[in-house]
């Protein structure tokens, strides 16, 4: 019975969850080994891609360094993972400037042990199972999951996507709103909606763009 | 190590950081010094701190005598390479 168990505990993978602390990990990156907490007080990008020189990856990292300096402007941090020795991400990310002539400004874990890969549920065994997929974690300066994205081996992310979801996150921290549909910066936004009948009927008082009590837009 | 060369050299960066320490200073403001990201910093002051380059004393770092060794001896080997 316990052997039964046990083997059926091997299948759990393990995946993070929004609004709860982003697993603790150290690495050995291209940039020398980090810690999670290395980033405390920054925004945080942690993505993988599924290995070295492949096509789509080699895209994918010329995007993310042409986001990057965006990304600073924002207080955002980017980190890239596979699983691949640091002598093959050094290798690929040379490769990238010499023959793309893109300077890959982030550090790269080498995650040959699969560490942090299968703390963050990176690795989806139905795709692939010694490559990670396609994830994005974005974690907050205080190191609360923020956000996740999953996408499979054969489709590129979309650096816009990325820069528009920190954006959301950023403006909903700091003027406690919520962000419609394909929002952009600038664009209204959505007021919380109330909690109370006393609240609801205030609310169509406020001044704001409302299509209902529940539905309120405002522009920041 | 990010830090050390395998010829007990130190890189650049490395020498950078000392340079920002020789007064202490908090890793905020060596961040600033140097323009390496924060999270750069406190990974490498760690590992300076164990190889005994650096000091801490209530929340600022400070570069040790065997730190500012490795900085002259760092200026030696450049001498002899660039002969």
């Amino acid at each position: 019975m316990e052997e039964k168990v046990a083997a059926e505990t091997k299948e759990v993978v393990s995946l993070p969850r929004l609004g709860e602390r982003a697993p603790a990990f150290e690495a050995v990156t291209t940039q020398g080994p980090v810690r999670l907490e290395d980033f405390k007080g920054s925004w945080l990008v942690l993505f993988s891609h599924p290995a070295d020189f492949t096509p789509v990856c080699t895209t994918e990292f010329m995007g993310f360094a042409e986001i990057h300096p965006e990304l600073k402007k924002r207080g955002v941090e980017l980190l890239g993972l596979s699983v691949d020795s640091v002598s093959s991400h050094i290798a690929w990310v040379r490769n990238i400037e010499e023959k793309m002539g893109v300077e890959i400004p982030f550090p790269v874990i080498a995650d040959l042990d699969k560490k942090v890969a299968t703390l963050y549920g990176m690795i989806h065994p139905g795709e692939s199972k010694t490559e990670t997929s396609r994830c994005v974690f974005v974690i907050d300066p205080e190191g609360i999951m923020r956000a996740m994205i999953y996408y499979p081996l054969t489709t590129g992310r979309n650096m816009q996507e990325i820069l528009r979801l920190i954006d959301a996150l950023q403006t909903t921290d700091k003027h406690k709103v919520a962000t419609p549909a394909n929002w952009k910066p600038g664009e209204a936004v959505i007021v919380p909606p109330p909690n109370t009948q006393e609240m609801a009927e205030e609310r169509l008082k406020e001044g704001y763009e409302c299509k209902d009590w529940y539905f309120c837009k405002k522009k920041l | 190590m990010a830090c050390i060369n395998p010829d007990g050299t130190l890189t650049p960066s490395a020498k950078a950081m000392l340079s920002a320490v020789s007064s202490p200073a908090p890793l905020e403001e060596v961040a600033k010094s140097t323009g390496l990201p924060l999270f750069r910093i406190r990974s490498s002051i760690r590992e300076m701190l164990e190889a005994g380059l650096v000091e801490e004393k209530e929340g600022k770092y400070a570069v040790t005598k065997l730190g500012r060794e490795k900085i002259e001896g760092g200026k030696d080997d450049q001498t002899k390479t660039n002969l």
